[in-house]
Order: C-alpha cells, then structure tokens, then sequence
C-alpha cells in the first residue's frame, strides 16, 4: 500500500478522471462534466497541455484535427476546435481498482 | 470542348516560374500552368488536383527535387515527370531516370533550345491526350526478365540496350530469340555480352522481319543459361546500396517499406545525437517538437498517476501521424497517408515500432 500511498500523495487524486471538457484557445475552461472532485487546477493543466502539442505540431507543419494520448491506464482524446479543443478523458481501468 | 491539360511547374526561382509559366502557355494545346515554388506546396497541390505533367526543379531548398520526385513518383504513378535544372551532372541524370521521369532538360539557354524545349512538352501532351489509358510504372528489372516478359508475351520486336557507350540489340520475333549483337559480336555470343551488363536503359523498337535468324535454340533454354551463367558470376551485393528513392539505405528506409507509411523519424533521447528521418522534409522541427511533447506528456501522466506515457496519435485530413517513446532508443515519430483508417495506423505503426526497436 505503500506504493499507492506515495503515487497519491503527488496531486491528491483518488481516481483518474473520466469526462469531457472543452478550452478556449488560450487554455481556459469553457465548459466540463469531469466530477467536481477533480481539481480545476488540474483539469486546465491537461487542457494546457493538449493545446501546447497542437500548436507545436503545426509549427513543425504536422497538420491533423484530432490527438489521441495513451497512458497505461488512461486515454486522452482531443480534437482541435477553432484553436480551443474539446478533450475526452477515460480511464482504461475500472476506476475502483485504481483507489487507494 | 476537351478538358486542357494542366502542367505544374515547381521552381524556387520566382522570376523561373513566370518565364517558364509564359513560355508553356504558349503551347497549341494552351496548357492549364500553375505555379509552385516548394516540394511540400507541389506535393498538397497534386493532393488536391489532378494534373498532367509536373516540371520540376532539381536544386532547392528544404525539400529538394530529388526528394519531390521520389515522393510524387510513390503517390501519383500516372504523373509525367520532366525535370528542367541548371544542374549538369550525370549521376543527378541517372537518379532522376530512376526515379521515373519522362525527360531531363537542362534548362534552355537559347532560342532554339527553348523552341525544342516547348515542341517536347507539347509532343508529350499530345501523347498523353492520345493514348490516356494503359498502365505506367518504373521498376528495376533485370534484362532476363525483360526479355522472358517479350518472350513469354510472344512478341515481335528489337530491343535496344544502351549502357554508357555499350549498346546493344536483341531481335525478338513471335516470342522467339533470332539474334543478338553488341559491338563486334553477333548470334548466342553478343546475347551472353549484353546480359552481362549490369545496369543501362532500353527501350523497345518495332520489329525488324528481315533480320537474318542466327540464334535456333530455345528462347527459354538460351536464357535459363544466361541466367545460371550469371547468378555464378555474380559478386555479393555491396552493403552501401541505396535504398529506395536514392537515400541511403537505413534501417528507417527497411521500415519505410511497410503499407501506408509516409514518413519515418528517429530522435535519440539526448538532444546533440543525429537524427535519423526518411522522406521529413523537415526533420529538426518535428524532432523538437516530439522531445517537447514527450517532455509534457510524461509529465502530465506522473501528475494524473496514469501510468507512462505509450504512445500518442494524430488524425488529419493531411496525413496521420504517431508518436512512440522507447525506454533506450528514445522517441519514433512515423507519418501516415491519409488513406489509412484509424485503427490501421495503430496497427501499422505497432509493426515499424517493433521492428524498430528491436
């Protein structure tokens, strides 16, 4: 136990989060139905995230509209919107197995 | 009223682009010319049109003809293909007849070479408005096969080989071997020489009825025994062959072979260590671009407790593309043609990366 102890210490997660929300173009929350048990903090941080490898892409001229991240127990899924983005997040675990 | 053809001329040179764009216009079949002036800008209008005839520098930045005509000879087989450089060099010759193109004109300096310039490409047009149908391809083929397919089809005809100032000539009449001859030899003898050679062009001539028979064997026998006689006499291939599309052939260029892939990009961990890319025009750029996504990927999974990071996919109407991270190799980055479904550019790029890391 003390492995998941110490996993979630870092951001105070009980599960990963399952939901989908949507970022302007400059990374702020429009709108969401991840459980409000997830940090907001956090969930801006993946928007961030997603929007910077976009933007990075296009400036390396990789062009595509929609960006699909694996996790060993989690996906990330967006597609790009007018410079924003509307992200899916979902575990791949059952989420009870994942609670400490 | 017939659809005119449409050339599209690829020039860095601007002031190149609208001599050669007012030159070409000027044609009887009054041509449909559009302009470019990079690989990566002719390559999305091919994508996005059909066109006739590409004309293609050869010495250009980023993505140079080379390059293009490999790309372009790969995704539009139907394409002509004529090159028109200042470069003079018979090895960039040889290249460019490999890679398929139909003429290499060095770029007009006169009156007359213009004229024969523009007389070319409209007998090319008019070739192509003739006879539209058929099938086109390039392919390396060794003479045995060459004249097994004559042969076999039962065809009447003279094969003219060329190879640097050898040439030579073989008759072919009702699918049978009548005659040979290269230099001073003739019959079996001149046959055996010009299957010797290693490499050259050819190109297939109307048959000649009067010429005299001097070569009675079986077609078959006769090339069984030059086949045997060669596979004996050949040497080890040598290690530095180039691969496909005149890049050296790398391990990336092995994976390249797999369906639907478009591009390949190694990028080692350790940001000073060379890359290794095949067909990027751009290696450098999407190279830090993948180190940085790694960099926030991995962080972002510690901080979601995720787990590591796998793998990352691009979906466009462009071209797909996927991003694996290696524990030693570092990051693989393959590019896909749009064709490719969803789920077959997972499957396929599980495939480069497996091959790839072991």
């Amino acid at each position: 136990m003390g492995f998941l102890t110490k996993r979630s210490s870092k951001s105070g997660l009980h599960q990963l989060p399952s939901g989908t929300f949507t970022v302007d173009p400059q990374g702020r929350l429009v709108s969401s139905t991840v459980p409000q048990w997830v940090p907001e903090a956090l969930v801006r941080e993946i928007g961030q995230q997603v929007l910077a490898v976009f933007k990075g892409a296009a400036a390396a001229r990789l062009q595509f509209s929609e960006l699909k991240i694996q996790y060993e127990a989690f996906r990330i899924t967006a597609r790009e919107m007018r410079g924003g983005a509307v992200i899916f997040l979902t575990p791949k675990t059952a989420p009870s197995a994942l609670r400490p | 009223m017939a659809t005119p053809n449409k050339i599209l001329l690829l020039d860095d040179d601007e002031s190149m682009l609208e001599l050669y764009q007012e030159l070409l216009k000027q044609l009887p079949s009054r041509p449909d010319v559009q302009v470019c002036n990079s690989g990566a800008r002719a390559i999305a209008m091919l994508e996005s049109e059909p066109f006739t005839l590409l004309i293609t520098d050869l010495r250009m930045p980023k993505m140079d003809g080379l390059q293009v005509l490999a790309i372009v000879r790969r995704k539009f087989p139907q394409l002509r293909i004529v090159v028109l450089t200042g470069v003079l060099d018979e090895e960039y010759r040889s290249r460019c007849y490999a890679q398929g193109v139909e003429m290499f004109w060095q770029k007009p300096s006169n009156t007359e070479d213009i004229q024969m310039f523009q007389n070319c490409i409209e007998s090319m047009l008019d070739r192509v408005t003739q006879t539209p149908d058929g099938f086109r391809g390039v392919q390396s083929k060794s003479l045995v096969d060459l004249i097994q397919l004559e042969c076999l089809s039962r065809s009447s005809s003279v094969l003219h080989i060329t190879r640097a100032a050898l040439d030579g000539r073989v008759w072919i009449q009702g699918g049978e071997i009548i005659d040979a001859a290269t230099a001073n030899l003739t019959g079996e003898e001149a046959f055996k020489e010009i299957m010797s050679w290693k490499g050259g062009n050819f190109e297939i001539l109307p048959a000649d009825p009067s010429r005299m028979r001097t070569i009675h064997g079986s077609s078959q026998g006769l090339l069984l025994d030059t086949a045997q006689s060669l596979d004996e006499a050949q040497a080890p291939e040598p290690s530095s062959e180039p691969g496909r599309e005149g890049q050296p052939a790398t391990g990336l260029a092995a994976l390249a072979r797999l369906e639907g892939v478009a591009f390949l990009l190694s990028v080692p961990m350790e940001e000073k260590a060379p890359l290794e890319s095949w067909s990027l025009e751009s290696p450098g750029d999407v190279a830090a671009w993948a180190r940085d996504t790694h960099r926030r990927l991995a962080r972002l999974g510690e901080t979601l407790q995720a787990g590591a990071w796998t793998g990352a996919t691009g979906f466009g109407l462009q071209e797909h593309w996927a991003l694996q991270p290696h524990d030693l190799k570092g990051l693989l980055c393959v590019g896909f043609r749009p064709a490719l479904e969803k789920d077959q550019v997972e499957q396929t790029m599980q495939l480069v990366f497996d091959k790839w890391a072991s």
